[in-house]
Protein backbone atom coordinates (compact mmCIF):
# COMPACT_ATOMS: atom_id res chain seq x y z
CA UNK A 1 0.00 0.00 0.00
CA UNK A 2 1.13 3.54 -0.67
CA UNK A 3 1.84 5.83 2.20
CA UNK A 4 -0.40 9.17 1.56
CA UNK A 5 0.31 11.07 4.40
CA UNK A 6 2.65 10.48 7.13
CA UNK A 7 3.84 12.62 10.20
CA UNK A 8 7.02 12.12 12.22
CA UNK A 9 7.61 13.00 15.31
CA UNK A 10 5.25 16.18 15.01
CA UNK A 11 5.32 19.18 17.72
CA UNK A 12 2.76 21.60 17.68
CA UNK A 13 2.87 24.94 19.80
CA UNK A 14 0.67 27.92 20.96
CA UNK A 15 3.11 29.73 22.43
CA UNK A 16 4.96 28.59 25.16
CA UNK A 17 2.51 25.73 25.53
CA UNK A 18 3.41 22.13 23.54
CA UNK A 19 0.25 21.28 22.32
CA UNK A 20 1.61 18.07 20.49
CA UNK A 21 4.32 15.57 21.60
CA UNK A 22 6.09 13.94 18.56
CA UNK A 23 3.26 12.51 16.68
CA UNK A 24 3.91 9.46 14.24
CA UNK A 25 0.85 8.97 12.55
CA UNK A 26 0.45 7.41 8.66
CA UNK A 27 -2.70 6.64 6.55
CA UNK A 28 -2.47 4.93 3.49
CA UNK A 29 -4.38 5.08 0.31
CA UNK A 30 -7.92 4.11 0.26
CA UNK A 31 -8.06 3.72 4.36
CA UNK A 32 -10.01 5.01 6.85
CA UNK A 33 -8.60 6.15 10.52
CA UNK A 34 -9.95 7.37 13.56
CA UNK A 35 -8.43 9.57 15.88
CA UNK A 36 -10.04 9.47 19.07
CA UNK A 37 -9.30 10.97 22.52
CA UNK A 38 -10.85 12.94 25.16
CA UNK A 39 -11.15 17.09 25.15
CA UNK A 40 -7.71 18.84 24.63
CA UNK A 41 -5.78 15.90 23.83
CA UNK A 42 -4.32 17.77 20.54
CA UNK A 43 -6.93 15.89 17.95
CA UNK A 44 -8.19 19.53 15.95
CA UNK A 45 -4.26 20.68 16.76
CA UNK A 46 -2.86 18.20 14.63
CA UNK A 47 -5.39 18.72 12.18
CA UNK A 48 -4.93 22.24 11.67
CA UNK A 49 -1.04 21.36 11.65
CA UNK A 50 -1.45 18.55 8.52
CA UNK A 51 -4.22 21.53 7.16
CA UNK A 52 -1.28 24.35 7.26
CA UNK A 53 -3.69 26.39 9.45
CA UNK A 54 -1.05 25.97 11.92
CA UNK A 55 2.86 26.73 11.42
CA UNK A 56 4.79 23.74 10.78
CA UNK A 57 8.22 25.12 9.23
CA UNK A 58 10.98 22.61 9.52
CA UNK A 59 8.87 19.21 10.45
CA UNK A 60 8.15 16.12 8.99
CA UNK A 61 4.66 15.95 7.35
CA UNK A 62 4.91 14.10 3.82
CA UNK A 63 1.62 13.95 1.60
CA UNK A 64 1.68 11.72 -1.37
CA UNK A 65 5.44 11.61 -1.72
CA UNK A 66 5.74 15.84 -1.13
CA UNK A 67 7.06 17.54 1.91
CA UNK A 68 4.02 19.74 2.98
CA UNK A 69 4.93 21.46 6.27
CA UNK A 70 5.53 25.06 6.54
CA UNK A 71 3.41 24.70 3.43
CA UNK A 72 0.26 27.60 3.48
CA UNK A 73 -2.82 26.13 3.87
CA UNK A 74 -4.23 26.92 0.39
CA UNK A 75 -1.07 25.19 -1.45
CA UNK A 76 -1.67 22.17 1.09
CA UNK A 77 -5.63 22.48 -0.19
CA UNK A 78 -4.75 21.99 -3.98
CA UNK A 79 -2.15 19.44 -3.21
CA UNK A 80 -5.76 17.44 -2.24
CA UNK A 81 -6.57 17.91 1.39
CA UNK A 82 -9.63 19.05 2.40
CA UNK A 83 -11.11 19.41 6.03
CA UNK A 84 -14.40 19.69 7.46
CA UNK A 85 -14.10 21.91 10.61
CA UNK A 86 -15.34 21.30 14.22
CA UNK A 87 -18.69 23.19 14.48
CA UNK A 88 -19.02 22.83 10.52
CA UNK A 89 -18.24 26.81 10.03
CA UNK A 90 -20.73 27.33 7.07
CA UNK A 91 -20.56 30.78 5.18
CA UNK A 92 -23.92 32.32 6.68
CA UNK A 93 -24.21 35.14 3.66
CA UNK A 94 -23.73 32.07 1.33
CA UNK A 95 -26.91 30.04 0.13
CA UNK A 96 -26.03 26.09 0.81
CA UNK A 97 -25.41 26.05 -3.25
CA UNK A 98 -22.98 29.22 -2.88
CA UNK A 99 -21.36 26.89 -0.04
CA UNK A 100 -20.59 24.20 -2.15
CA UNK A 101 -19.13 25.69 -4.86
CA UNK A 102 -16.50 27.81 -2.74
CA UNK A 103 -15.61 24.26 -1.77
CA UNK A 104 -14.29 23.75 -5.54
CA UNK A 105 -12.21 27.27 -5.65
CA UNK A 106 -8.71 25.18 -5.57
CA UNK A 107 -10.39 23.65 -9.40
CA UNK A 108 -9.09 20.16 -8.60
CA UNK A 109 -10.92 17.66 -11.57
CA UNK A 110 -12.42 14.36 -10.10
CA UNK A 111 -15.65 12.29 -9.77
CA UNK A 112 -17.33 15.54 -7.26
CA UNK A 113 -19.55 17.64 -8.62
CA UNK A 114 -22.49 19.71 -7.15
CA UNK A 115 -24.63 16.92 -8.50
CA UNK A 116 -22.54 14.27 -7.15
CA UNK A 117 -23.27 15.77 -3.88
CA UNK A 118 -26.65 16.31 -4.08
CA UNK A 119 -26.56 12.60 -4.90
CA UNK A 120 -24.79 11.72 -1.80
CA UNK A 121 -27.05 13.95 0.61
CA UNK A 122 -30.46 13.97 -1.63
CA UNK A 123 -31.85 16.29 1.65
CA UNK A 124 -29.87 19.71 0.18
CA UNK A 125 -30.92 19.58 -3.15
CA UNK A 126 -34.43 21.54 -2.44
CA UNK A 127 -32.28 23.60 -0.20
CA UNK A 128 -29.79 24.77 -2.56
CA UNK A 129 -30.65 28.14 -2.48
CA UNK A 130 -31.51 28.60 1.30
CA UNK A 131 -29.10 30.31 3.24
CA UNK A 132 -26.48 28.19 4.74
CA UNK A 133 -27.72 28.60 8.63
CA UNK A 134 -31.42 28.06 7.72
CA UNK A 135 -30.91 24.60 8.16
CA UNK A 136 -31.06 21.80 10.56
CA UNK A 137 -27.74 20.67 12.50
CA UNK A 138 -27.46 17.53 10.27
CA UNK A 139 -28.11 19.08 6.91
CA UNK A 140 -25.42 22.05 8.19
CA UNK A 141 -23.14 19.00 8.67
CA UNK A 142 -23.94 17.60 5.29
CA UNK A 143 -23.25 20.80 3.45
CA UNK A 144 -19.66 21.34 4.96
CA UNK A 145 -18.65 17.65 4.26
CA UNK A 146 -20.40 18.11 0.64
CA UNK A 147 -18.12 21.70 0.89
CA UNK A 148 -14.76 19.78 1.32
CA UNK A 149 -15.78 16.98 -0.91
CA UNK A 150 -16.03 19.61 -4.13
CA UNK A 151 -12.42 19.99 -3.84
CA UNK A 152 -11.64 16.50 -4.43
CA UNK A 153 -9.34 15.54 -2.22
CA UNK A 154 -7.12 12.76 -1.96
CA UNK A 155 -7.74 12.97 1.78
CA UNK A 156 -10.44 14.25 3.65
CA UNK A 157 -10.11 15.22 7.36
CA UNK A 158 -13.43 15.30 9.49
CA UNK A 159 -13.31 16.85 12.57
CA UNK A 160 -15.70 15.78 15.10
CA UNK A 161 -18.43 15.73 12.54
CA UNK A 162 -21.06 13.98 15.26
CA UNK A 163 -20.81 17.10 17.92
CA UNK A 164 -23.75 18.28 18.92
CA UNK A 165 -26.20 15.56 16.29
CA UNK A 166 -28.90 13.08 17.26
CA UNK A 167 -27.37 9.69 17.09
CA UNK A 168 -30.32 8.88 14.27
CA UNK A 169 -28.49 11.65 12.33
CA UNK A 170 -24.83 10.86 13.13
CA UNK A 171 -25.23 7.63 11.59
CA UNK A 172 -26.87 9.13 8.06
CA UNK A 173 -24.12 11.00 8.37
CA UNK A 174 -21.60 8.60 8.78
CA UNK A 175 -23.38 6.19 5.90
CA UNK A 176 -21.81 8.55 3.96
CA UNK A 177 -17.99 7.27 4.58
CA UNK A 178 -18.22 4.19 2.69
CA UNK A 179 -19.62 6.05 -0.73
CA UNK A 180 -16.87 8.60 -0.15
CA UNK A 181 -13.66 5.91 -0.08
CA UNK A 182 -15.70 4.22 -2.71
CA UNK A 183 -14.84 6.92 -5.08
CA UNK A 184 -11.16 7.31 -4.28
CA UNK A 185 -10.89 9.44 -1.06
CA UNK A 186 -9.11 8.19 2.25
CA UNK A 187 -10.42 9.83 5.11
CA UNK A 188 -8.92 10.89 8.70
CA UNK A 189 -11.78 11.17 11.32
CA UNK A 190 -11.26 12.92 14.40
CA UNK A 191 -14.22 11.42 16.98
CA UNK A 192 -15.24 11.73 20.62
CA UNK A 193 -17.91 9.44 19.94
CA UNK A 194 -15.60 6.36 20.60
CA UNK A 195 -17.77 3.53 18.98
CA UNK A 196 -18.55 5.18 16.24
CA UNK A 197 -15.08 5.58 15.31
CA UNK A 198 -14.23 1.92 16.15
CA UNK A 199 -17.13 1.19 13.51
CA UNK A 200 -16.24 3.33 10.80
CA UNK A 201 -12.62 3.13 10.39
CA UNK A 202 -9.54 0.72 9.19
CA UNK A 203 -7.39 2.02 12.30
CA UNK A 204 -7.55 4.14 15.32
CA UNK A 205 -4.97 6.00 16.90
CA UNK A 206 -5.83 7.30 20.61
CA UNK A 207 -4.23 10.81 21.61
CA UNK A 208 -3.70 11.25 25.41
CA UNK A 209 -2.43 14.98 26.20
CA UNK A 210 -0.38 15.83 23.00
CA UNK A 211 0.63 11.87 22.24
CA UNK A 212 -0.16 8.66 20.65
CA UNK A 213 -1.26 6.46 23.57
CA UNK A 214 -2.63 3.73 21.28
CA UNK A 215 -3.07 2.69 18.13
CA UNK A 216 -4.58 -0.28 16.28
CA UNK A 217 -7.72 -1.97 14.62
CA UNK A 218 -10.16 -1.73 15.69
CA UNK A 219 -10.59 -5.67 15.76
CA UNK A 220 -7.49 -5.65 18.04
CA UNK A 221 -8.14 -3.12 20.82
CA UNK A 222 -10.20 -4.31 23.61
CA UNK A 223 -12.46 -1.71 25.26
CA UNK A 224 -10.12 -1.89 28.65
CA UNK A 225 -7.13 -1.07 26.63
CA UNK A 226 -9.18 2.26 25.12
CA UNK A 227 -10.38 3.14 28.32
CA UNK A 228 -6.56 3.39 29.53
CA UNK A 229 -5.25 5.12 26.84
CA UNK A 230 -8.11 7.36 27.11
CA UNK A 231 -8.17 8.49 30.12
CA UNK A 232 -5.04 7.37 31.39
CA UNK A 233 -6.19 5.07 34.15
CA UNK A 234 -3.99 2.59 33.31
CA UNK A 235 -0.89 5.26 33.83
CA UNK A 236 -1.75 5.99 37.18
CA UNK A 237 -2.74 2.51 38.68
CA UNK B 1 -39.14 76.00 -6.22
CA UNK B 2 -35.89 76.49 -4.88
CA UNK B 3 -36.16 74.39 -2.11
CA UNK B 4 -37.10 71.36 -4.62
CA UNK B 5 -34.00 72.67 -6.88
CA UNK B 6 -32.10 72.62 -3.60
CA UNK B 7 -32.87 68.74 -3.03
CA UNK B 8 -32.88 67.90 -6.89
CA UNK B 9 -28.96 69.02 -6.37
CA UNK B 10 -28.55 67.29 -3.24
CA UNK B 11 -29.58 63.98 -4.94
CA UNK B 12 -27.23 64.36 -7.61
CA UNK B 13 -24.26 65.66 -5.29
CA UNK B 14 -25.04 62.40 -3.07
CA UNK B 15 -23.80 60.28 -5.64
CA UNK B 16 -20.05 61.61 -5.63
CA UNK B 17 -20.22 61.13 -1.83
CA UNK B 18 -21.89 57.72 -2.71
CA UNK B 19 -18.72 57.23 -5.11
CA UNK B 20 -16.52 58.21 -2.40
CA UNK B 21 -18.07 56.04 0.03
CA UNK B 22 -18.54 52.94 -1.90
CA UNK B 23 -14.44 52.09 -1.55
CA UNK B 24 -14.25 52.36 1.66
CA UNK B 25 -17.53 50.21 2.81
CA UNK B 26 -16.17 47.47 0.25
CA UNK B 27 -12.59 47.62 2.12
CA UNK B 28 -14.53 47.48 5.54
CA UNK B 29 -17.04 44.43 4.01
CA UNK B 30 -14.48 42.28 2.98
CA UNK B 31 -11.46 42.60 5.54
CA UNK B 32 -12.95 45.11 8.69
CA UNK B 33 -10.23 47.61 7.48
CA UNK B 34 -10.89 51.00 7.58
CA UNK B 35 -8.48 53.20 5.82
CA UNK B 36 -7.64 56.58 6.76
CA UNK B 37 -5.78 57.61 3.89
CA UNK B 38 -8.90 57.03 1.60
CA UNK B 39 -9.73 60.81 0.83
CA UNK B 40 -6.39 60.95 0.18
CA UNK B 41 -6.20 58.25 -2.62
CA UNK B 42 -9.23 60.12 -4.19
CA UNK B 43 -7.30 63.07 -4.22
CA UNK B 44 -4.52 61.40 -5.91
CA UNK B 45 -6.80 60.46 -8.56
CA UNK B 46 -7.83 64.05 -9.17
CA UNK B 47 -4.57 64.95 -9.73
CA UNK B 48 -3.43 62.10 -12.34
CA UNK B 49 -6.60 62.92 -14.07
CA UNK B 50 -5.49 66.71 -14.04
CA UNK B 51 -1.83 65.54 -15.36
CA UNK B 52 -2.85 63.33 -18.23
CA UNK B 53 -5.75 65.59 -19.43
CA UNK B 54 -4.49 69.30 -18.80
CA UNK B 55 -0.72 69.12 -18.51
CA UNK B 56 -0.30 66.33 -20.79
CA UNK B 57 -3.38 67.14 -23.28
CA UNK B 58 -4.21 63.52 -23.18
CA UNK B 59 -7.54 62.13 -24.66
CA UNK B 60 -9.59 62.08 -21.88
CA UNK B 61 -10.86 58.74 -22.78
CA UNK B 62 -7.22 57.62 -22.02
CA UNK B 63 -6.89 59.91 -19.13
CA UNK B 64 -9.49 57.89 -17.21
CA UNK B 65 -8.66 54.44 -18.16
CA UNK B 66 -5.01 55.14 -17.12
CA UNK B 67 -6.19 56.56 -13.59
CA UNK B 68 -8.31 53.97 -12.69
CA UNK B 69 -5.70 51.26 -13.85
CA UNK B 70 -2.91 52.31 -11.94
CA UNK B 71 -4.96 53.23 -8.86
CA UNK B 72 -6.00 49.66 -9.08
CA UNK B 73 -2.69 48.28 -9.70
CA UNK B 74 -1.54 50.34 -6.95
CA UNK B 75 -4.17 49.69 -4.57
CA UNK B 76 -3.34 45.76 -5.23
CA UNK B 77 0.72 45.90 -4.53
CA UNK B 78 -0.26 48.68 -1.83
CA UNK B 79 -2.76 45.72 0.09
CA UNK B 80 -0.61 43.10 -0.90
CA UNK B 81 2.78 44.31 -0.30
CA UNK B 82 1.78 46.86 2.67
CA UNK B 83 -0.93 46.77 4.09
CA UNK B 84 -1.65 42.47 4.37
CA UNK B 85 1.36 42.63 6.96
CA UNK B 86 -0.51 44.71 9.52
CA UNK B 87 -4.31 43.17 9.09
CA UNK B 88 -5.21 40.79 12.28
CA UNK B 89 -6.58 41.12 15.21
CA UNK B 90 -5.87 44.44 16.31
CA UNK B 91 -7.54 47.34 14.57
CA UNK B 92 -5.49 50.17 15.48
CA UNK B 93 -1.84 49.26 13.58
CA UNK B 94 -3.99 49.55 10.60
CA UNK B 95 -5.25 52.99 11.36
CA UNK B 96 -1.91 54.10 12.17
CA UNK B 97 0.03 52.78 8.83
CA UNK B 98 -2.94 54.72 6.66
CA UNK B 99 -2.78 58.13 8.71
CA UNK B 100 1.05 57.67 7.99
CA UNK B 101 0.15 57.45 4.28
CA UNK B 102 -2.26 60.08 4.01
CA UNK B 103 0.13 62.70 5.62
CA UNK B 104 2.91 61.28 3.24
CA UNK B 105 0.45 61.43 0.47
CA UNK B 106 -0.55 65.21 1.17
CA UNK B 107 2.83 66.29 1.42
CA UNK B 108 3.97 64.61 -1.45
CA UNK B 109 1.39 66.69 -3.59
CA UNK B 110 2.42 69.39 -1.92
CA UNK B 111 5.62 69.16 -3.46
CA UNK B 112 4.66 68.30 -6.51
CA UNK B 113 1.83 70.02 -7.47
CA UNK B 114 1.89 72.83 -4.71
CA UNK B 115 -1.02 73.99 -2.93
CA UNK B 116 -2.90 76.53 -5.40
CA UNK B 117 -6.51 74.91 -5.64
CA UNK B 118 -7.21 72.76 -9.06
CA UNK B 119 -10.01 72.03 -11.36
CA UNK B 120 -10.46 70.01 -14.88
CA UNK B 121 -12.48 72.53 -16.81
CA UNK B 122 -15.01 70.30 -18.57
CA UNK B 123 -15.69 73.09 -21.44
CA UNK B 124 -19.51 72.74 -22.61
CA UNK B 125 -20.18 70.23 -20.12
CA UNK B 126 -19.76 73.19 -17.34
CA UNK B 127 -23.18 74.70 -18.13
CA UNK B 128 -24.96 72.57 -19.89
CA UNK B 129 -28.40 71.43 -18.15
CA UNK B 130 -31.83 70.50 -19.09
CA UNK B 131 -34.74 71.90 -17.52
CA UNK B 132 -37.10 69.90 -16.02
CA UNK B 133 -39.79 71.98 -15.30
CA UNK B 134 -40.15 75.65 -15.31
CA UNK B 135 -37.53 77.11 -12.90
CA UNK B 136 -35.93 73.81 -12.06
CA UNK B 137 -32.86 72.39 -13.86
CA UNK B 138 -30.44 69.70 -13.69
CA UNK B 139 -26.47 70.45 -14.89
CA UNK B 140 -25.60 67.87 -17.39
CA UNK B 141 -22.81 67.28 -15.20
CA UNK B 142 -23.93 66.40 -11.84
CA UNK B 143 -26.34 63.83 -13.72
CA UNK B 144 -23.99 62.32 -15.23
CA UNK B 145 -21.80 62.11 -12.19
CA UNK B 146 -24.96 60.64 -10.60
CA UNK B 147 -25.84 58.11 -13.20
CA UNK B 148 -21.86 57.09 -12.88
CA UNK B 149 -22.46 56.27 -8.96
CA UNK B 150 -25.69 54.44 -9.82
CA UNK B 151 -23.69 51.96 -12.23
CA UNK B 152 -20.21 51.48 -9.92
CA UNK B 153 -22.60 50.36 -7.56
CA UNK B 154 -24.67 48.17 -9.88
CA UNK B 155 -21.48 46.73 -11.30
CA UNK B 156 -20.31 46.20 -7.38
CA UNK B 157 -23.62 44.70 -6.76
CA UNK B 158 -22.91 42.42 -9.82
CA UNK B 159 -19.71 41.72 -8.91
CA UNK B 160 -20.23 40.19 -5.38
CA UNK B 161 -23.43 38.39 -6.05
CA UNK B 162 -23.61 37.02 -9.48
CA UNK B 163 -19.37 36.26 -9.79
CA UNK B 164 -16.92 33.19 -8.33
CA UNK B 165 -14.93 36.07 -7.21
CA UNK B 166 -17.85 38.21 -5.14
CA UNK B 167 -18.70 34.31 -3.59
CA UNK B 168 -15.26 34.39 -2.58
CA UNK B 169 -15.15 38.01 -1.30
CA UNK B 170 -18.39 37.50 0.68
CA UNK B 171 -17.01 34.03 2.19
CA UNK B 172 -13.84 35.93 2.82
CA UNK B 173 -15.83 38.63 5.15
CA UNK B 174 -17.61 35.64 6.76
CA UNK B 175 -15.41 33.80 7.96
CA UNK B 176 -11.08 34.29 6.86
CA UNK B 177 -9.41 31.44 8.53
CA UNK B 178 -11.21 28.77 6.73
CA UNK B 179 -11.36 30.13 3.46
CA UNK B 180 -6.93 28.93 3.14
CA UNK B 181 -9.03 25.35 3.43
CA UNK B 182 -10.97 26.37 0.58
CA UNK B 183 -7.96 27.10 -1.67
CA UNK B 184 -8.48 30.88 -1.19
CA UNK B 185 -5.24 32.49 -0.52
CA UNK B 186 -6.60 35.41 1.82
CA UNK B 187 -3.69 37.55 0.93
CA UNK B 188 -4.59 37.63 -2.91
CA UNK B 189 -8.13 37.77 -1.84
CA UNK B 190 -7.57 41.08 0.39
CA UNK B 191 -5.33 42.83 -2.43
CA UNK B 192 -8.43 41.91 -4.61
CA UNK B 193 -10.64 43.60 -3.03
CA UNK B 194 -8.50 46.74 -2.17
CA UNK B 195 -8.42 46.52 -6.56
CA UNK B 196 -12.07 46.77 -6.66
CA UNK B 197 -11.31 49.53 -4.18
CA UNK B 198 -9.26 51.67 -5.91
CA UNK B 199 -10.94 51.27 -9.17
CA UNK B 200 -14.18 53.14 -7.33
CA UNK B 201 -11.55 55.69 -5.64
CA UNK B 202 -9.96 56.25 -9.55
CA UNK B 203 -13.50 57.34 -10.71
CA UNK B 204 -14.35 59.29 -7.61
CA UNK B 205 -11.45 61.04 -7.93
CA UNK B 206 -11.89 61.64 -11.48
CA UNK B 207 -15.65 63.38 -10.66
CA UNK B 208 -13.97 65.03 -8.03
CA UNK B 209 -11.53 66.71 -10.26
CA UNK B 210 -14.46 67.90 -12.24
CA UNK B 211 -16.99 68.70 -10.13
CA UNK B 212 -15.18 71.27 -7.50
CA UNK B 213 -11.61 72.53 -6.80
CA UNK B 214 -9.27 70.28 -4.92
CA UNK B 215 -6.06 70.79 -3.21
CA UNK B 216 -3.65 68.39 -1.66
CA UNK B 217 -5.29 68.89 1.59
CA UNK B 218 -8.76 68.10 0.55
CA UNK B 219 -9.04 64.31 1.22
CA UNK B 220 -9.16 64.17 5.05
CA UNK B 221 -12.68 65.89 4.32
CA UNK B 222 -13.67 63.61 1.59
CA UNK B 223 -12.99 60.73 4.01
CA UNK B 224 -15.39 62.32 6.54
CA UNK B 225 -18.21 62.37 3.85
CA UNK B 226 -17.48 58.65 3.04
CA UNK B 227 -17.37 57.38 6.39
CA UNK B 228 -20.83 59.61 7.20
CA UNK B 229 -22.17 58.13 3.83
CA UNK B 230 -21.33 54.43 4.70
CA UNK B 231 -23.18 55.00 8.73
CA UNK B 232 -25.95 56.47 7.31
CA UNK B 233 -26.68 54.40 4.59
CA UNK B 234 -25.64 51.10 7.14
CA UNK B 235 -22.89 49.00 7.04
CA UNK B 236 -22.35 46.51 4.48
CA UNK B 237 -25.49 47.48 2.39
CA UNK B 238 -23.96 48.62 -0.96
CA UNK B 239 -27.50 50.88 -2.08
CA UNK B 240 -27.40 51.87 1.56
CA UNK B 241 -24.09 53.29 0.88
CA UNK B 242 -25.99 55.28 -2.57
CA UNK B 243 -28.93 56.20 -0.20
CA UNK B 244 -26.38 57.48 2.85
CA UNK B 245 -24.86 59.75 0.14
CA UNK B 246 -27.96 60.99 -1.05
CA UNK B 247 -29.29 61.79 2.18
CA UNK B 248 -25.81 63.56 3.38
CA UNK B 249 -25.59 65.77 0.00
CA UNK B 250 -29.63 66.52 0.44
CA UNK B 251 -28.90 67.74 4.09
CA UNK B 252 -25.60 69.45 2.61
CA UNK B 253 -27.57 71.55 0.00
CA UNK B 254 -30.56 72.26 1.83
CA UNK B 255 -28.32 73.85 4.94
CA UNK B 256 -27.20 75.72 2.23
CA UNK B 257 -30.19 77.01 1.22
CA UNK B 258 -30.94 77.69 4.76
CA UNK B 259 -27.27 80.33 4.54
CA UNK B 260 -24.58 79.09 2.80
CA UNK B 261 -22.68 78.98 6.02
CA UNK B 262 -24.67 76.12 6.70
CA UNK B 263 -23.62 73.21 3.87
CA UNK B 264 -21.38 71.14 6.27
CA UNK B 265 -22.82 71.66 9.52
CA UNK B 266 -26.42 70.32 7.99
CA UNK B 267 -24.64 67.23 6.85
CA UNK B 268 -23.14 66.42 9.65
CA UNK B 269 -26.69 66.88 11.93
CA UNK B 270 -28.08 64.50 9.72
CA UNK B 271 -25.33 62.38 10.18
CA UNK B 272 -25.53 62.58 13.94
CA UNK B 273 -29.57 62.28 14.03
CA UNK B 274 -29.19 58.47 11.91
CA UNK B 275 -26.37 57.91 14.79
CA UNK B 276 -28.62 58.91 17.58
CA UNK B 277 -31.78 57.20 16.35
CA UNK B 278 -30.79 54.57 13.82
CA UNK B 279 -26.95 53.61 14.58
CA UNK B 280 -26.71 50.82 12.75
CA UNK B 281 -28.01 52.60 9.39
CA UNK B 282 -31.44 52.78 7.52
CA UNK B 283 -30.64 49.99 5.48
CA UNK B 284 -30.15 46.05 6.87
CA UNK B 285 -26.85 44.23 6.33
CA UNK B 286 -27.42 42.22 2.97
CA UNK B 287 -28.16 38.66 3.20
CA UNK B 288 -26.78 35.97 0.39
Amino acid sequence: MTRLLETTGLETFYGDFQALFGIDLHIDAGETVAIIGANGAGKSTFLRAVTGLRPTAGQTIVFDSTSIAGMSADRIHKLGIAMVPEGRRLFPSLSVEENLLIGASGKRPGPWSLESVYELFPDLAPKKSNGGTALSGGQQQMVAIGRALMSNPKLLLCDEISLGLAPKIIRDIYKAVPLIQERGTSILVVEQDVGQALAVSDRVYCFMEGRVSLTGTPAALTREDIANAYFGVGEAA
Amino acid sequence: MVWLNAIMQGVLLGGLYALFAAGLSLMFGVMRFVNIAHGDFIVVAAYMMLTFVVSLGWNPVLGVALTVVLLGAAGYLNQRFVLNRVLGGDILPPILVTFGMSIIIQNGLLEVFSADSRKIPTGWLETASVEIVDGMAIGLLPFLMFLTAIAVIWALQLVFYRTSLGRLLRATSDDPEIVPLMGGNNAHIFAVATMLASFVVGIAGIWLAMKTNFDPATGPGRLLFAFEAVIIGGLGNIWGTLLGGIILGVAQTVGAQIDAGYQILAGHLAFLAVLVFRPTGLLPKMAG
